[in-house]
């Protein structure tokens, strides 16, 4: 069997040389005035300063590695901290009352009824994407996977929001094909189904994608893992992978800085080297977990992701009643000569680490003999204050284990409204040149369906297994992920992300409301009631006030939006630094949402045509709302005025009287209207159903702003016959807007608009579909 | 026999992924699934295997090259000379053909791409073990999802499958992968192991599958073994 990434690793061309004397805690105390490359490392003075306050002489080489990975802005989240204490802040006991975990854990738990329980996250993999696409977004899907896995929960999909520059731009050609086969590439070998995710092209991700990958998991609520080593004695386990060169330095020099700085710095610990994933290992070690925490061997588990061992060790021993032991020399490497720094710091994937108690330690290794994962007791856990780590023979560390998890530099990065804000807002999108014959209306309607940010994604969606655990109910293109959890039951879950950057650029605080608003309304047109949220916040450089203000203000929105809605924010995830020179990505905020589903055979799927003799309606109220539209900028190339107004209570009725109507089987088929309006969502239900449809507009209305604006609070909804009269006097009673515009024609090969004219289905698909296999083979 | 039992083994390498959905589909056709270890040397009186899909042993080398080996397969091999039904799905059509009970080879998807859609196959023999449920020539609508699928045979070994019947299911409306002559599945000499890249296990429950149209084969080795 091949391992590729140990070749990676053998081939390394700067082979350490072992003959070195140790940097020991003693030869640290006798040397204090040598110097340190701490800032090649990412340290600022005052950051190095303080280490040497904590342990009262200069660091280890080994202890700098493990700072200045632990206190990177990847690991610490030293200039978000402060903004993120709002989501604590505005969460109240009642929204709190079903989360079993929540933010600063691995990833948060909720309850979803029946004794399940489901945890969620997301995370980013930005930087190492754009440097390798495959690896990047491969070992992105690893990491949050091993997440998931550290809550004791069996995962059981994943999904990925993307972001690319200007889908017909050389490098885009370079970097999506490489991602969706990475993500794809493990996701698969994983046997994880991947239920949603985005994919969305702008012109500001040119040089800086983002990869971000989500996992979902699910276990029984009395069987939740925690990271923290207690219990004096017990024995730390390393297990899973070998460790080696890969990724050593990967955080703190991919995650804290731009691009801009050097590469020869202090040799290879300076190479952007992006990890190499190996998801065969990482699916054995899934089965292999969950039968260590099913036969109830675990104390506590850590997943090692970015900073390695200096991660787990810290994290674990900072949550734990104690201190810990390591013994290096134990750790199972796969390059000859690595220092105690590379060991700690090496990113290599697939490995977790475990507190076990001695007496468990054989039964422990059994099963990872079973499944052949390496397993090793590198050190215990003590009732000492410190963590102590040896190498041959010598302390290479002995820290305070919180002041390297826990206590990191803190931050309040300037803030500042840039005062451009103000000529964007007054940039007016509605006033911008429209189309006004049948005909026109036409060929927008076509030219919409056709855009890159509209188009089917099928060519990166059908690179995913979505079948596989066969509990996959809907999947993309549906607006939510469903999910059977329980097939007794048929209690089930689901789950959507989404963004609209554009909204955020115009106004963070509303943008990331409406984020959040969206991805709501994607879980609820599903049937299921959206129960909690999660999110994945990325951002320019966090030493640009600027970029700091869109931050502060996307997480109050997102924070406010959540308090309204009344679910909680159980996680996130923080990447900054997503710019090229001086020009920030657009704020994107993404949110993730939850939802729980009684019986997953009630779900609303997206196409019509399902039942016979269908109505369609539209919920919600239709305003002239194109500021961040999509057709402000397939048409006329712009970006600016404000950002459709956000209802959240309008949001919350709208989820109720779905959740009611696809409870009592009211609704044969829902979609959210969102980038591209109502239009939009008549095209892809008409092509999901393979059904065509014939749309009458209001009188009154003007068929332009009906067809494109962008207002929040929407749904189409196809309602069979028999069910109109008790659906619409449902909406009547709860004061939720609701008016026919159509009906399903099973017979028509078309959508028939009225004022607009007949676009023959195959017309309509042939615009759909054509455009990613065009501009990506 | 009872259909309840009748007891069908799935095996799990390192690496299946569809071997819960294969137990499954064998709980909904009425039988009784098995768990089977690669690991062990016995096959824990099972009536018919099923050998899964995924990625066994990682794939690495070359698909079910390194799974052919796995002492289970042994007995599979053993057992399959013997007359007991065999299906491969998937890494387990791949598996098969490895292991000498299939002719043929599956190579890398002619698009190069990992392909998961859902594919119109038509039945070409309703006489093997795995297919009596089904009409000759009825159209299945049943999921694919992999990145080497495509079947390739010499001239040789096509003109014979072609020739003996052998061929049970052939992709329409679109050859996902290259398949030498629409092949989607295939038979041995007495009709008792069948392999085929199209995963008839997600397509047992029109909630979770495209249509339930998959559910036949199960149904129909079913048949088989209650008959015997």
């Amino acid at each position: 069997m091949t391992d590729p990434t140990r070749e990676a690793a053998t081939q390394d061309p700067a082979t350490p040389n072992g003959a070195e004397p140790v940097d020991s805690v003693e030869q640290a105390a006798r040397t204090p005035e040598l110097d340190q490359p701490y800032r090649e490392l990412g340290l600022a003075d005052d950051e190095y300063e303080r280490i040497r306050e904590i342990l009262g002489r200069r660091p280890t080489e080994a202890e700098l590695a493990m700072y200045s990975v632990m206190w990177s802005e990847h690991c610490s989240y030293k200039s978000s901290k402060t903004h993120l204490k709002y989501f604590g802040e505005t969460t109240t006991e009642e929204m709190r009352a079903k989360m079993l975990a929540g933010i600063g854990e691995n990833a948060g738990v909720v309850d979803i009824g029946d004794g399940w329980a489901v945890t969620f996250k997301v995370e980013s993999h930005n930087h190492p994407s754009y440097v390798e696409p495959y690896q990047g977004a491969a070992t992105g899907v690893g990491g949050i996977v091993r997440d998931i896995m550290a809550m004791g929960a069996r995962p059981v999909a994943v999904a990925d929001p993307l972001r690319f520059g200007p889908a017909d731009a050389a490098d885009t050609r370079r970097v999506l094909p490489g991602v969706v086969e990475g993500v794809g590439g493990y996701g698969n070998c994983l046997g994880l189904p991947n239920i949603g995710g985005e994919v969305v092209f702008d012109e500001s991700y040119a040089r800086n994608p983002l990869v971000n990958a989500m996992c979902v998991g699910v276990l029984k609520s009395d069987e939740l893992q925690l990271a923290h080593a207690t219990g004096a004695g017990n024995k730390v386990i390393l297990f899973g992978a070998r460790t080696g060169l890969d990724g050593i330095g990967g955080v703190s020099v991919l995650a804290s800085e731009t691009f801009s700085g050097d590469e020869t710095g202090s040799g290879r610990k300076k190479l952007p080297s992006v990890q190499v994933g190996d998801p065969f290992t990482e699916k054995v070690l899934i089965e292999c977990c969950l039968e260590l925490y099913g036969s109830d061997l675990v104390v506590g588990v850590q997943d090692l992701g970015g900073a390695g061992l200096s991660c787990a060790t810290s994290e674990l021993a900072a949550a734990g009643d104690g201190g810990m032991r390591i013994d290096l020399d134990t750790v199972p490497l796969r390059a000859e000569g690595m220092n105690p720094a590379e060991i700690l710091s090496s990113e290599s994937q697939e490995r977790m680490c475990a507190i076990v108690r001695p007496e468990d330690v054989d039964s422990f290794m059994a099963v990872c003999r079973k499944w052949d994962v390496t397993a090793t007791v590198i050190g215990e856990v003590t009732d000492e204050e410190h963590l102590r780590i040896d190498w041959r023979g010598e302390c290479v560390v002995d820290v305070p284990p919180r002041t390297v998890a826990d206590e990191g530099p803190v931050y309040q990065r300037p803030v500042r409204r840039p005062a451009e804000q103000d000529l964007i807002a007054a940039d007016d999108a509605n006033t911008l040149s429209r189309p006004a014959t049948a005909e026109e209306l036409r060929e927008t309607v076509l030219r919409m369906a056709a855009s890159p940010n509209l188009c089917s994604r099928e060519w990166v969606t059908g690179q995913y297994d979505h079948y596989v655990r066969g509990n996959t109910v809907l999947a993309q293109p549906s607006d939510g992920g469903v999910l059977r959890v329980d097939e007794e039951t048929g209690r089930g879950i689901a789950v959507a992300t989404d963004c609209n950057a554009r909204y955020t650029r115009l106004d963070p605080y509303e943008g990331a409301r409406l984020a959040l608003a969206e991805a709501y309304r994607n879980v609820a047109v599903t049937g299921s009631k959206p129960v909690a949220v999660t999110n994945c916040l990325n951002f320019g450089s966090a030493e640009d006030p600027g970029v700091m203000w869109q931050f502060q203000q996307s997480v109050r929105g997102l924070a406010d939006a959540a308090a309204e809605l009344g679910i909680p924010v159980t996680g996130g995830n923080v990447s900054f630094y997503n710019q090229t020179g001086g020009d920030p990505i657009l704020p994107t905020p993404v949110a993730g949402v939850l939802g729980v589903i009684d019986d997953v055979t009630a779900r609303i799927p997206t196409g019509i045509g399902a039942a016979p003799g269908e109505s369609l309606l539209l919920l919600g109220d239709t305003r002239e709302e194109f500021g961040g539209s999509e057709w402000s900028r397939v048409v006329h190339g712009h970006l600016g005025g404000t950002p459709p107004r956000v209802d959240l209570a309008r949001e919350r009725l709208l989820a109720d009287v779905l959740g009611i109507g696809s409870r009592d089987g009211l609704l044969s088929a829902a979609h959210d209207l969102s980038e591209g309006g109502l239009a939009q969502a008549l095209v892809e239900m008409s092509l999901i159903g393979e059904t065509g449809a014939r749309i009458v507009l209001p009188e009154e209305a003007d068929p332009f702003v009906w067809l494109f604006a962008e207002s929040a609070g929407r749904v189409a909804v196809s309602v069979p016959r028999g069910a109109e009269l008790k659906f619409t006097e449902l909406c009547s009673a709860r004061g939720l807007p609701c008016s026919k515009i159509g009906v399903v024609d099973d017979e028509s090969k078309a959508l028939e608009i009225q004022g607009v004219g007949d676009i023959p289905l195959s017309e309509l698909r042939e615009a759909w579909e054509g455009t990613l296999p065009r501009l990506f083979g | 026999m009872s259909a309840a039992g009748a007891r069908i083994g799935v095996i799990t390498f390192p690496g299946s992924l569809d071997d819960g959905d294969a137990r499954r589909a064998v709980r909904r056709a009425g039988a009784s699934d098995v768990a089977l270890w690669h690991g062990d040397a016995d096959l824990h009186g099972v009536d018919a295997v099923i050998v899964p899909g995924g990625f066994s042993y990682g794939d690495y080398l070359r698909c079910g090259a390194i799974a052919k080996f796995a002492p289970v397969m042994t007995e599979v091999v053993r057992a399959a000379g013997q007359g007991m039904p065999v299906l491969g799905v998937c890494n387990g059509f791949q598996v098969l053909c490895e292991a000498g009970l299939l002719p043929g080879v599956l190579t890398r998807n002619s698009g190069l791409h990992y392909v998961c859609r859902d594919q119109w196959l038509r039945v070409d023999n309703n006489t093997s073990t795995w297919t009596t449920r089904y009409e000759p020539g009825a159209e299945l609508l049943i999921p694919i999802k992999h990145g080497e699928g495509r079947y390739v045979a010499e001239d040789p070994v096509l003109d014979r499958l072609e020739g003996d019947g052998r061929v049970l299911f052939r992709y329409v409306d679109g050859n996902p992968n290259g398949s030498r002559r629409d092949i989607a599945g295939i038979t041995d000499e007495r009709g008792r192991v069948a392999g085929l890249m199209p995963h008839p296990e997600h397509a047992v429950d029109p909630l979770t599958g495209p249509t339930d149209d998959g559910l036949g084969m199960f149904l129909s080795a079913l048949d088989t073994l209650v008959a015997a």
